[in-house]
């Protein structure tokens, strides 16, 4: 599963705006930025990352490789803590996180039927983003929501009792959106 | 600790506290008419923020000078979004399943009006000659509200409130105390740690307490990972200050300098109470240097997980705090002799935590005599699943998993017969309905072959596979597992295959022996609590409900009609209505016609069985049903 991660976190597979040095210069600037609040501790390295991972949406190498400096640790033991813990990301997040709960109580209550909708409608699996980087697909242990279930977190929102026909109801609102902003922009 | 300084700290709470009751007064003068939504995470997934945007808006309009304040969560998760409002002269009230324009009605017509407006009501919070009391429910025979108290009745985000309901009060008294005393106090209550495994806290407090080295740590364990819990997180979002107090508290007894709230990522809502908590705790001199005036420091930071079941685990947590994999290690050395930085660490779960200043306040005697013999004090369930009643409860130990689930949860929702019920979460176990009225106590729920776990229960009922719950509670042990125990790391994983196997109808008869054969490897060859506990759900399930693997096994069956591979969904001819297409326009997939007398027809191969048409097709048809093995559809041609 690490190699399959690593492969995706590489920049290679990361669709280019402009150049690869700039992008990855822009990385290590951003990075900077949030080293400046830290101090030279190994026990901060996890805040570090999540602080990183706010600012950027993922964790790409050349960040990684910044905090290993920064630390003076092996980049090894950054990208092992990266790879252990299941928020952070090695590839680049969707405009709109959706991430579905398979907690007991929503798995009893058709979680996974409400996961298979979800990658029906967005023709991706979970840990993977839509390639017009709309919406990124993933799954969460618990929310703590269980009086709710099933539930679905998108874009930080949680919605109560989805269902299959809730997933196109929530997919249709953002299309509105997205078309009345398209509108307005024209 | 000198006499001086004794009054000192006691003059510093009192004018910390008269300081607080004058800010809140206008909430307690019985003024003006006081508004409190419920906006905690599961008030919020209900729309809960939508009711309050309503009520300030209406409140605006209607002119009305009347406080609306964001309380924590009640409990009632099941009625939620939940109002309650105190006007003058009335006792509180309380209105569920409230829309935005249900809490406009009852502005306009409660708080302008005289309309008590009882059809939205759950009763009044206070006993009362006129109107219905909330606590003439069933549920409140067996309910004593403990570490719930202010949850749901302050604003977890105002200092002001705690205080004002006699917080920080405990504190006070425990630093006149000496630390010896204290550590008496805990151990006539007989509170046993309430994060699983029910190890007895004052114990634990000891070994921290005479450990050398120095500083030494506090930590509280928020890092509530069992799917299906949430009473960790209830009490942070809600009432964050009686577990910074509690730990203020700790820390004094055992002499710890330093101290961490470790809070699961995945509650972005408590990180953030508990944040705001801690600054204001802060900012009163309630942590920090020379806590209230006496010579005693302390300072607490939080620390927000990042998604590893197995933190939960107290040496798997301290790594992850030292910037390290979540690796657990062996134990001794105990956490409380050598933990964070190789110094005494003592770690207490949340509700542990909140506890203490309760215990300390009202004394021993009455928290130990409340419960049973080896367990005292209440335990706090996460009700979930099929029952009624959802949400948040507290009960005395010794509560019946009967009187639980059937009084207090009011039962099974739509009919359906009781099948079992999930306690503990993954390390936990499924009892049966003759289990169901064994006490709810650490030690009971051990015999049977279940835990306490940190408390989340889930109801099943009879469409509720078993096979399938011990197959996902293995799903989840395999990938949390931290992959450091060979037997925890490779053995989950043939486990699963094999359930898996099972629930696809691919499995064998000798099957069953090998899950209970490596069910007892697994335990003997781990070294945390995830890989020794990894196996209690199937080895339940196994003991219990042995028929339903069987059936899997013999028959290619699912008795529960859940598992996907088993099932088949068929629409009775002789049920379907030739005017209706419900099932058509709503299913996803576009796997249903009509034929030609208008009969609707579902496309076995088109079919992802997502159970949409079932719930679409309308009650006084009911054509819609489930066959096990799938076999059993008549075969018919599909116009394509």
């Amino acid at each position: 599963m690490n190699a399959k991660k690593l492969s995706q976190g590489t920049l290679d597979d990361v669709p280019r705006a402009y150049s690869m040095t700039e992008e990855q210069e822009d990385i290590r600037q951003e990075t900077r930025k949030v080293l400046r609040r830290f101090s030279r501790q190994r026990g901060n390295l996890v805040p570090i990352l999540q602080k990183v991972q706010g600012r950027l949406g993922y964790i790409p190498r050349e960040a990684m490789v910044e905090v290993a400096e920064f630390l003076r640790i092996p980049e090894m033991d950054v990208y092992s803590v990266v790879t252990f813990y299941n928020q952070f990301r090695l590839n680049p997040p969707g405009k709109h996180p959706v991430r579905v709960c398979l907690g007991t109580a929503c798995h009893m209550k058709g979680g996974y039927i409400v996961l298979d909708a979800w990658k029906r409608r967005l023709s991706i699996n979970q840990g993977e983003t839509t390639p017009d980087r709309e919406f990124d697909l993933d799954t969460v242990a618990c929310v703590g929501c269980c009086a709710m279930a099933p539930v679905t977190v998108v874009d930080d929102k949680v919605e109560a009792k989805t269902s299959p026909t809730r997933v196109d109801g929530i997919l249709l609102s953002y299309q509105i959106e997205k078309d009345k902003e398209g509108e307005e922009t024209q | 600790m000198n006499v001086a300084a004794m009054s000192g700290a006691d003059s510093t709470f009192q004018r910390i506290k008269s300081d607080a009751l004058t800010r809140v007064k206008d909430l307690y003068d019985g003024k003006a008419p006081v508004i409190m939504v419920g906006t905690a995470t599961c008030g919020r997934a209900a729309g809960a923020l939508e009711v309050l945007q309503a009520i300030k808006e209406e409140v605006v309009r209607e002119h009305i000078d009347a406080n609306v304040v964001e309380v924590g969560c009640m409990g009632h998760c099941y009625a939620e979004p939940l109002v309650v409002i105190a006007k003058p002269g009335n006792p509180p009230m309380s209105y569920g399943y409230v829309t935005p324009e249900i809490a406009q009605r009852l502005v306009k017509d409660y708080i302008v009006r005289e309309d008590i407006s009882l059809e939205f009501t759950l009763g009044a919070l206070e006993e009362s000659d006129t109107i219905p009391s909330i606590y003439d429910l069933p549920r409140f025979t067996y309910e004593k509200h403990f570490i719930l108290k202010n949850c749901g009745h302050i604003d977890p985000e105002n200092i002001d409130h705690y205080i004002a309901r006699g917080g920080y009060e405990a504190l006070d008294k425990a630093l006149k105390m000496q630390p010896p005393e204290i550590w008496e106090v805990i151990k006539q209550s007989g509170l046993r740690g309430r994060g699983g495994a029910g190890f007895p806290t004052w114990q634990k407090w000891e070994v921290c307490r005479n450990a050398p080295g120095k500083p030494k740590y506090v930590i509280c364990n928020g890092d509530e990972g069992d799917p299906g819990a949430f009473m960790d997180r209830a009490i942070m979002e809600s009432d964050p200050h009686s577990v910074i107090e509690g730990m203020v508290i700790t820390a004094y007894t055992v002499g710890a300098r330093h101290g961490y709230i470790y809070v699961r990522a995945e509650y972005p809502l408590a990180v953030h109470r508990v944040e705001i908590a801690l600054r204001q705790a802060h900012h009163l001199g309630l942590t920090g240097k020379r806590i209230l005036g006496s010579d005693f420091n302390f300072d607490i930071k939080l620390f927000s997980g990042s998604g590893a079941f197995v933190c939960g685990e107290e040496t798997a947590l301290i790594a992850s705090l030292e910037g390290k994999q979540g690796l657990p290690h062996h134990r001794p050395p105990f956490p409380a002799a050598s933990g964070l930085n190789g110094k005494p660490t003592l770690i207490n779960n949340v509700k542990t935590l909140a506890y203490v200043p309760r215990i300390l306040g009202n004394g021993a005697t009455w928290f130990s005599s409340i419960g049973t013999a080896g367990s005292k004090g209440t335990a706090v369930f996460a009700l979930a699943g099929k029952v009624v009643n959802t949400g948040l409860t507290e009960v005395p130990m010794g509560t019946t998993l009967r009187q639980t689930i059937f009084d207090v949860g009011s039962g099974i929702p739509n009919g359906k017969r009781f099948k079992a019920v999930q306690i503990g979460g993954p390390s936990g176990g499924c009892l049966p309905e003759s289990a169901l009225d064994i006490p709810i106590d650490f030690d009971s729920l051990k015999d049977a072959g279940a835990m306490m776990g940190s408390g989340g229960m889930v109801v099943l009922d009879e469409d509720d596979c078993m096979v399938e719950i011990a197959r996902y509670f293995l799903e989840f042990t395999q990938r949390e597992s931290c992959g450091k125990c060979t037997m925890c790391r490779l053995g989950t994983k043939q486990m699963l295959e094999i359930l898996g196997d099972i629930t696809r109808g691919q499995g064998h008869i000798e099957d069953v022996d090998t899950l209970s054969e490596m069910a007892e490897d697994i335990k003997a060859g781990s070294l945390c609590g995830l890989g020794k506990t990894a196996p209690n759900p199937v080895l339940t399930t196994l003991k219990y409900f042995r028929d339903e693997y069987e059936a899997h096994i013999k028959e290619r069956r699912c008795p529960a009609l859940m598992c996907r591979d088993l099932i088949a969904y068929y629409i009775l001819p002789e049920k379907c209505e030739r005017s209706c297409d419900a099932c058509v326009g709503t299913c996803t997939v576009e796997a249903i016609s009509s034929n030609k007398k208008g009969i609707k027809v579902i496309d076995q191969e088109k079919c992802v069985k997502c159970n949409t048409c079932l719930e679409a097709c309308p009650p006084q048809y009911n054509a819609v049903i489930k066959l096990s093995p799938p076999e059993l559809v008549p075969a018919v041609k599909v116009k394509k």
